[in-house]
């Protein structure tokens, strides 16, 4: 799709930033059904804390039900997902636990329309952390200027534009102070000249270290950020590698033709 | 350097009427203005013409005229010697009565079933699923003469009560009779009464009651504030006190130290001779109506919840899960806030109908406004065109009252859109 935001040359190298030996994720041999159309096969994914993982594949692979198992809005039924040494099981503690690490940012958005921009980002701290009102105003407002939009925090979300939508909404999540954040398709819902603002807001991120996990058509954000792209098929990973190699060389059949199409040549 | 100027004014031409958006709406308005009140006009003209020739002056008066009827389920004072106008009064508290307990019955089951029906216990929805199609797929008639025949039919008649070995028994250790005449409950006495205010010569009300409403609304008053208190806590310190159990205390004492006062006691009915004395007698044409038009309208209740709910995207649930919030609080602070703004309006719907539906007492006897001023006294005084005007009068009143509360609240959980 658009590789118009990124044509230049990438600001900085994705090898510049720090990856440590910790493991912030770890999948191994999960599978899930949808009544019998088996959706995920055998995924197996460790991810070290602060990678920036670019998720990439044809539409009805996979890649969103892979990252909402993550957070569990999907529920596995076989393997194991180990989230910050947390596993995931029906255990509400557990999930409650993981949920406040794991921040997750929606293709919709899904702001509350009911709520103000600065309601929105101090709902869950006030509810799930317990965080005095007036701390979480000040965090709110902290993250609500990194996104750059101090200034619409007693607005409406129906009053913004999509793309001031998208930055509250990572702002949101990352009022929880998450350790992990996980996009899926940030940008296919937004105009061309408001993708940028988002995926700057995003490369600020990826520069501060957090460890994200993106599902994205947006190949040039790949190129610049990512130190590693997942190529999904049919419910598999079928091939991941660092950007560079992903793309000049793929591996796969598969890789080729998706790359061919999405490419645009 | 630019100034600045008002634009040149435009001349007023005569299309402008309905081809310019500024003034187009108010041209038509006028229009239709004028046409509703000569239609208004020609009607009451031609009406006043009519009942000239017929020799029937329009008038009142015969409001003021003893009624000369009885009306045997009533919340007030009435005999028959009172006035049409009492008379009146007393099936316009009769047609409160029952709208506002269906209302309420109505909201509760169309609530629990619309939410039902989402859930994920398949037999549990599929049983309210059939619930909601059989009631609403049936006119409300049949179900207030179906229940109405089911309360004289399968309940014991009060002679059952009677003898060393009864056929029938009271309910609930002894405090209800569930009769074919109707239900016998419990009720409230005071020992230590302080007596009625007289208002006029026609109207008391007790004191009793009214000290208890004052308590009650200085208690709740008391509440919110320890319930205010409470958010500014968790405002400062993020940790919610629990205040559940003195916000209870403090509208639970004083009543309860009110009632000891005034030595309230309940009187409970008692088998006498053929038939229950004491207690709080509810005739079995209310309790027909009641239960079914409470029935009747939870099934278009429980729908509108249902869409209500359904309304709100998967979306909502799924970013207020990722944060973190739980089910029941994702429900309190993300979904119903929502889904209220869905459901209101349709509601207000709903509680009109049921009281406008309530004029179909007159099917089981229940002396509603209908049975009263538009039933006997029409009868007997032959003022058709007044009663029924008065009649109208008085449902438009309610309804308008009704849908201006409900629009209040409407109003203030709206959502900002830009
Ligand atoms: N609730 C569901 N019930 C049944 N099938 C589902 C459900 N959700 C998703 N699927 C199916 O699972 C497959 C994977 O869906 P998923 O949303 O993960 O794809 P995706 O890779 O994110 O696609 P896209 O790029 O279009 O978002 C699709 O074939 C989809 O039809
Ligand atoms: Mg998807």
């Amino acid at each position: 799709m658009s590789d118009t935001a990124f044509d230049t040359t990438p600001v900085i190298a994705p090898s510049a930033l720090k990856v440590s030996d910790e493991v912030a994720i770890e999948i191994s041999n999960m599978n899930k059904w949808y009544g019998s159309f088996h959706v995920l096969r055998d995924i197996d994914l460790t991810v070290h804390r602060g990678e920036r993982i670019v998720i990439a594949g044809p539409s009805g692979s996979g890649k969103s039900t892979m990252i909402r198992c993550i957070n569990r809005l999907e529920e596995h039924q076989s393997g194991k997902i180990i989230v910050d040494g947390t596993e995931l099981t029906s255990d509400l503690k557990n999930i409650d636990k993981i949920r406040s690490e794991v921040g997750m940012c929606f293709q919709h958005f899904n702001l509350f329309p009911h709520l103000t921009i600065l309601e929105n980002c101090t709902l869950a701290p006030i509810w799930v952390r317990k965080t005095p009102k007036k701390e979480a105003v000040e965090t709110a407002m902290h993250f609500l200027e990194k996104v750059k939009i101090p200034d619409q925090a007693n607005k409406y979300p129906g009053q913004l534009s999509g793309g001031q939508q998208q930055r509250v909404a990572i702002a949101r999540s990352l009022c929880m102070k998450p350790r992990i954040m996980l996009f899926d398709e940030p940008t296919s819902a937004l105009d061309p000249e408001m993708i940028k603002e988002v995926l700057d807001t995003m490369i600020e991120l990826a520069q501060e270290g957090m460890t994200m996990i993106c599902v994205t058509h947006e190949m040039g954000f790949a190129r610049q950020v990512a130190n590693r792209v997942i190529f999904m098929d049919q419910g598999q990973i079928v091939e991941q590698n660092e950007p560079e190699e992903f793309f000049n060389n793929p591996r796969s059949e598969r890789t080729k033709l998706f790359l061919s199409q999405i490419l645009g040549h | 350097m630019t100034t600045f100027t008002d634009p040149p004014a435009e001349s007023f031409k005569l299309s402008m009427l309905v081809y310019d958006t500024r003034y187009r709406s108010i041209t038509f308005q006028i229009l239709a203005l004028v046409a509703v009140l000569l239609l208004f006009g020609w009607l009451t003209m031609n009406t006043a013409q009519n009942l000239n020739d017929l020799g029937k002056e329009p008038s009142f008066g015969f409001l003021g005229e003893s009624a000369g009827y009885d009306i045997n389920q009533r919340l007030i004072d009435y005999s028959s010697q009172s006035t049409h106008l009492r008379a009146a009064f007393v099936g316009l508290l009769n047609t409160l009565l029952v709208a506002a307990m269906g209302c309420a019955t109505a909201t509760v089951i169309g609530v629990i079933v619309g939410v039902l029906r989402l859930s994920g216990n398949w037999l549990v929805a599929r049983l309210m699923t059939v619930y909601v199609e059989i009631f609403r797929n049936v006119p409300v008639l049949m179900w207030i003469v179906l229940c109405m025949a089911i309360l004289i039919e399968a309940m014991p008649a009060p002679s059952a009560f009677r003898g060393d070995n009864p056929d029938a028994t009271m309910k609930l250790f002894d405090t209800i009779a569930i009769t074919n005449r109707g239900v016998y409950i419990p009720e409230p006495l005071f020992s230590r009464s302080l007596g009625n205010l007289h208002i006029g010569t026609a109207f008391d009300i007790s004191i009793n009651l009214l000290a208890i409403l004052f308590v009650l609304g200085v208690s709740l008053w008391i509440a919110r504030d320890i319930t205010r208190r409470a958010n500014a806590k968790q405002e400062a310190t993020g940790l919610r006190p629990r205040t559940w159990h003195t916000r209870l205390a403090v509208i639970v004492l004083p009543t309860a130290i009110l009632l000891a006062f005034l030595g309230f006691h309940l009187g409970y009915p008692e088998l006498k001779g053929f038939n229950f004395a004491g207690g709080t007698y509810m005739r079995n044409s209310l309790i027909a109506l009641w239960l079914a038009l409470s029935l009747y309208t939870a099934a278009f209740i429980a729908e509108i919840v249902r869409a209500g709910i359904l309304a709100i995207s998967t979306g909502q649930t799924e970013a207020a899960a990722a944060l973190g919030l739980r089910g029941n609080r994702i429900m309190s602070l993300v979904v119903l806030p929502q889904a209220m703004r869905v459901i209101i309006p349709p509601l207000i719907s709903q509680y009109l109908n049921l009281t406008k539906n309530s004029s179909l007492a007159i099917a089981v006897g229940y002396m509603d406004i209908t049975g009263t001023l538009m039933g006997i006294t029409l009868n007997q005084t032959g003022r058709e065109l007044e009663t029924v005007l008065l009649g109208m009068l008085v449902y438009l009143t309610i309804s308008l009252i009704i849908s201006g509360v409900m629009n209040w609240y409407n109003n203030r959980v709206k959502l900002v859109e830009r």
